[in-house]
């Protein structure tokens, strides 16, 4: 067994928990959303767009140890990863999927409401 | 050493025992990519979130090496069978 290095310190996690829970709708991305610098990210970018959603964007590639402890906070592997209301929704393909579905739009609508 | 399709296949395969399994190797030169589509019992009751979890959870040793994946479908067997049936009533879509 090896013991695994946490980039997610407390300091770190307390900065997290006040980023998802001050903004309704944040993206941890790579790039921005006015210049994504990956398919997924763009894919997530532009179907925020389009449900008119107000959200904010940040870029893991100006920051590795966020980009590291991030993967920890979210339990998520990946970026794009989307959280609304405070809670981790997804990455690319289960944004897309509720996108299609609908289940997007209305959790949207509802956090721009709350 | 990159991650080879045979890999992530039999991580799946050993982890969530899927009644259907595709892997397609996406990687256009950056890097192992891949997409996944998968039927398993393992889904039954759970979010898609979960269910993404799962996969991510299975391939936990890979994900170091792969550049992107993407878990196009992870369905239960039964909404796998209606996902066959639409398309097959359906050919045009």
């Amino acid at each position: 067994n090896t013991i695994r290095c946490s980039a997610l310190t407390p300091e770190l996690k307390s900065t997290l928990d006040k980023v998802v829970t001050s903004n309704k709708i944040v993206l941890f991305m790579k790039g921005t959303k006015d210049f994504p610098q990956c398919g997924f990210s763009n894919t997530v970018v532009q179907i925020l767009k389009s449900l008119n959603a107000s959200f904010e964007t940040i870029n893991i590639l100006e920051n590795d140890l966020l980009r590291q402890g991030l993967k920890d906070y979210s339990n998520w592997p990946t970026f794009p990863q989307l959280y609304i209301d405070g809670e981790f929704f997804g990455g690319c393909d289960i944004t897309v999927e509720a996108y299609k579905n609908g289940e997007l739009q209305e959790l949207v609508e509802k956090a721009m409401c709350s | 050493m990159g991650v080879t399709k045979e890999q992530v296949e039999s991580s799946l395969n050993s982890k969530l025992n899927p009644s259907h399994i595709e892997v397609l190797d996406t990687s256009g030169g950056c890097g192992a990519s891949f997409v996944v589509e998968i039927v398993s019992e393992q889904f039954e009751g759970k979010r898609l979130l979960e269910r993404h979890r799962m996969v991510n959870a299975a391939l936990e040793e890979e994900m170091k090496e792969i550049h992107a994946l993407s878990v196009k479908k992870a369905v239960t067997p039964e909404q796998w069978k209606k996902l066959q049936e639409s398309n097959q009533s359906n050919p045009a879509a």
